[in-house]
This record gives structure tokens, sequence and C-alpha cells, in this order.
């Protein structure tokens, strides 16, 4: 990762960093063909994204991090190394990512603040982690709150994106009881595009694919109603599963790497989240496109939705109770039974004090009276 | 509140109220019928042959001779309909494990295809049963609020599960959210309306046919 230098935001276009890192035109161009597939763009795309990103000045990128593990980095910076998806990366300009830029304390900040002044209302911010709000110093950068730096930052930037399921949701830090009032960005900035790429880490090449459509068209891709790129969040895990014919056929794993299992039976009932979990595993996978959870065995957790953390057990089938019922339900028969027996005796005493309140009626009474 | 906030509602504190309301309410109504009592008959049976109860629970789920030919559409789009709302209840993978949850045993499921076809089935059936219902005069001066009611909230966790399997009308989260629901709505009413035949059906078809068997009348 380069130092921090304003700088490099003028130097050159995205085309003349890759021919001077030696890329030929069929590797961009291929590279292009798969990101315009993932975003479901016909493939004459395909050209016109390698002539823009290529003509593309290099995107101020400033990268902030809160409430969070560190793991989406982890994830992005592991895309696929040395493919061309790393090389986009590193040909934006990405001038304050504080985990990954060489430069620390004061000279970290300036950078961010400079790229911020010189790039203003241009420069893209991407977010990781979620907001405290219960108290400013429950996460500080350089002795600034995370609202404030947040804030600040979102004002001259011409987007957001949020990314992984803290940024986007509130996350793991935002899960029951919320100890630190965790929040996402979209709860905090309401004037400016937002992204959401939502995952626990998100699909590196999701990452990419969302900055590859920004540097293509200048705008943000189609979204759900959850702010997510349709392209890539628009089908359920479930549904693009390599099991969903067994699932189907009523053919399901009964315990980790059973023999059904590693038939490639479905995982619902080891608690997969699959069916109700909107994001690109089963199709781009992970690790070059090596293999996703539900492929090595594990049912998904559904770490791209929203409080997936609180959505009932991760090992119970969707359709099992998310709590406990048992013990209400005892109370719910003597209860029931204590009712039932009330109902009997006010029952029984109406049809005992009708009986006793029955008058007996004689003959003489019966005979009408002759007019 | 997002749409997996609503199936994590609906498949917690919902369904944990829909229960005990339901459980509470069947023990409530068994208490109330079996507490009713009857008076001891001092008459001499008629008839001396015992099992005349247990017989007819079982006998009465045939239609006597002539009914089907006078009444075709009650008879098989009732059967229709009540064999695929069993099929789909108990022998649908997902329900199956939630059983399995709530009870501690499980049971072998049917594939889902085939008990997508006999949901379809049920459905039909049940408009079959409703139109039945409109256009005979005797059935619709015997029809009451309650029955549209038991109709309806038995429609819809057919309707909303079949819609949420084939992804139709709402996105699969929101879907399922709104069939469990409207299962739990089901639950709710059902000790409280006509629904309760559900369980009191074996137990008036024990009582009429021991009554009767008492009375020395085929039964």
């Amino acid at each position: 990762m380069k130092q921090a230098n304003p700088q490099d935001n003028q130097l050159g276009t995205v085309g003349e960093g890759l021919e001077q890192r030696g890329v030929t035109r069929r590797e961009f161009l291929q590279f292009c063909t798969a990101i315009t597939a993932m975003l479901a763009l016909p493939p004459s795309m395909a050209e016109v994204m390698a002539a823009a990103i290529s003509k593309a000045k290099r995107q101020s990128v400033i990268w902030l991090s809160f409430q969070e593990c560190t793991g989406c980095t982890e994830s992005i910076t592991r895309s696929h190394s040395p493919t061309l998806e790393n090389l986009i990366f590193d040909l934006i300009s990405l001038d304050y990512h504080h985990t990954l830029q060489a430069a620390s304390a004061e000279a970290a900040e300036l950078s961010r603040t400079q790229s911020m002044k010189e790039n203003e209302g241009k420069y893209l911010l991407i977010v990781d982690g979620s907001i405290p709000m219960g108290n400013p110093g429950y996460s500080t950068i350089a002795g600034m709150s995370n609202y404030g730096m947040l804030v600040e930052t979102a004002k001259g930037a011409a987007a957001i994106v949020a990314v992984g399921t803290c940024a986007t949701y509130g996350g793991i830090p935002k899960a029951d009881p919320n100890p630190t009032g965790a929040v996402s960005v979209g709860d905090i900035i309401k004037d400016k595009p937002i992204i959401n790429v939502p995952g626990c880490p998100p699909i590196p090449v999701v990452m990419t694919g969302v900055l590859a459509h920004f540097l293509t068209f200048g705008n943000i891709p189609e979204l759900d109603n959850l702010g997510r790129p349709k392209s890539f969040y628009g089908e359920t895990i479930h549904d693009r599963c390599y099991r969903r014919p067994f699932y189907d056929q009523g053919k399901f794993a009964q315990t980790f790497d059973d023999e059904a299992a590693r038939k490639g039976w479905c995982l619902f009932k080891l608690g997969c989240k699959g069916p109700v979990t909107y994001n690109a595993c089963a199709t781009t996978k992970w690790n070059d496109g090596t293999s996703f959870p539900i492929q090595s065995g594990h049912g998904c957790i559904g770490c791209s939705e929203p409080n997936f953390w609180d959505a009932g057990p991760l090992y119970q089938a969707l359709s099992m109770p998310a709590s406990a019922t048992t013990s209400m339900l005892g109370g719910a028969v003597a209860v029931g039974a204590a009712a039932g027996a009330v109902i009997t005796w006010h029952n029984r005493s109406t049809k005992s004090a009708a009986k006793a309140a029955h008058a007996k009626v004689t003959v003489q009474e019966l005979i009408r009276e002759e007019k | 509140m997002n749409h997996l906030d609503l199936l994590t509602f609906a498949r917690s504190t919902a369904l944990n109220w829909a229960l005990v309301i339901f459980v509470l309410g069947v023990t409530l109504r068994l208490f109330e019928i079996f507490g009713l009592g009857r008076k001891t008959d001092l008459a001499k049976p008629r008839s001396n042959s015992c099992g005349n109860g247990w017989r007819t629970m079982f006998t009465r789920s045939f239609p006597p001779e002539g009914m089907l030919k006078r009444d075709p559409v009650t008879y098989i789009a009732g059967y229709v309909f009540h064999v695929g709302l069993l099929v789909v209840i108990f022998l649908f993978a997902p329900h199956v494990e939630f059983f399995r949850s709530l009870l501690g045993i499980g049971w072998a499921s049917l594939p889902s295809a085939l008990v997508d076809a006999l949901v379809v089935a049920a459905i039909v059936a049940l408009g079959v049963l409703l139109a039945h219902r409109l256009n005979n005069p005797v059935k619709r001066m015997l029809s009451g609020f309650g029955d549209y009611l038991a109709l309806a909230v038995t429609l819809l966790p057919l309707l909303t599960g079949y819609m949420a399997y084939h992804h139709l009308l709402f996105e699969y989260t929101l879907m399922l959210a709104l069939h469990i629901l409207s299962v739990e709505l089901l639950l709710v009413l059902l000790p409280f309306t006509k629904l309760f035949h559900t369980f009191s059906v074996f137990i008036s078809r024990w009582y009429n046919g021991d009554i009767f068997g008492r009375k020395g009348v085929a039964s």
C-alpha cells in the first residue's frame, strides 16, 4: 500500500497505471468482462467499462474504520492476490486507511484532511465498522470520536460505500444488548448516496465490483430497499445454492459432515440461513472462486442480513422456534385447566340454580281459560 | 423493523404467545366440554354391543350410502382439502423440523414437490367449498361469520406458504414471516372458533355413536 501522498491524485489514469505494471489489455478486458457479468450488465458493456476505467483518473478514496474487527480489510486485501482486482484496488488512490497506510499519527490525519480538501465533492468514502452513540469515548481515532470523523468526512464525499455488516446495519456491536449504542452509517448520514456492501466480511470481489461500477459510470449501482447493489444481493444464497435440488427432494444432512452432507445434500436442518440471506456467496464464491461456507459443509449464518446475530440460534433450522417455548407451555396448560375448572363450576352452578328455580306446572295451570 | 426482524419476531415472541394461547385455549375448551357432564341414562340400553362409540369414530369418515352422489362437492373437495392440509402440516420437511424442536421427536418427510402439489389441490378445494357454500341455499343459510372466518384463517397459511415457497408477491423473508404469523393467527383462533373441531370431532363422534348405540339406532 502506498504512503499517503495527495499528489498521487494528479498522477495519470488507471490505464497508464496498469500499463506500468505490465497488465495486458487482454487481462484487463477479461477482468472487465467478469465484473460486467457479476453486475448483471450486457456483455457489450465490458468494452465500455474497460475504456471508462482506463481513462478514469485515479479515484481518491478515504477509508474510515470504526467499531470493527478489521475482517473487512482482511477480506479485501486477500482478493485473489495478485489478480486484477487487487491492481484495480491498488490503482485507486487510497489516501487514508489507518490499518494499511504507512503514515501514522498526525501525518496520517493530515493526509485525510488534505485529500478531503483537494478532492472536495469528488472523493469516495468507504466506511467499515459501526459508530458508537452511547459514549463518544468508546471508539476514537486521533482523539476524535467516530461520529465526529464520519460527519466531517462525509460532508465532501461524492458517495459513501458502507462495507461490512457493522457499517451497513450495526453488525455484531449492535447485537443485543448493544452496549455501545452502535448504529450504522445510514443511521447518521442522510444526505449522501450510500451503497451498502454487507457481509461479515463482504466478498472481496463484491467490494471491488462496486468500486468498478463507480469508476465506470460515476454513479452508484441499482440498490435494493436495504441499500445493497441488486446485482450482488438480488437473490438468496439458497436459490443459487448447488445443494438446492436436494432441498426440493427432501434430502437433508442430519449432522455435520455425515454421508449426506458429503454427498451435497441440503444443510437446512443444520440451521442454514441461506433461504433468507441475500448475497453472492453461492455464485462468486470465495478465495478465487474456490468454495464458500455451504460448500465446505457449514450452513450459512446469514451474516449479510441486518441483525443476523439476534435472528435466532445459528444451528437451528429456520422453521424452528427462535426462542424456548416449552416452559411457557406448561404454565399455559395449568392456567387453561384452572380456567376450564372455573367455567365448569360456573356452568354447573347455573344448571343447578335453574333446576332449583324450576317450578312445577300443574294440570290446572295448563287448562286454557274458556272465553 | 426490517424483514428479517419481522421473521425473528414471528419465530420467537409471536410464536411463544400464539402457542401459549393455543394450548391454554384447547385445555380450557376440553375441560369445558368434558365438564358439562350428562345426566345418567337410567333406561336399559337397547343394544348390548359395546364399542359403538369407537366404531362410529371411523365409520363417520365415510359417506353414508347415496350421500356421495347427492353431495359430491362437499365430500370430495372436503377430503382433498383435509388430506392436503394434514400432509403439508405434518410431512413437509421444514414443518417436521418445527415439531422435532417442540416435541423432541421427528419423522420422515415427503419431497417438497409432492407437498406443493397437494397444497395447490387443498387451496383449490377450499375455493370450491367456499363457492359451494355461497351457491347452495341451504349451506348459505347455515353459514355465519364464524364459518367464513374459519375458512379465511385456514386459507391464509396455505396461501402464504405457497407464495413463500414460490417467491410470489413479496420476497421470501417477508413472505415467510407473514406465513408464520398467519399460522399464529390460526393457532390463536382455533380453540375459540369452529376450527376446534380439530380436537372435538372424534370426541363428538364417539359420544353420538355411543348414545345411538344405547338407543338401538344404527350410526
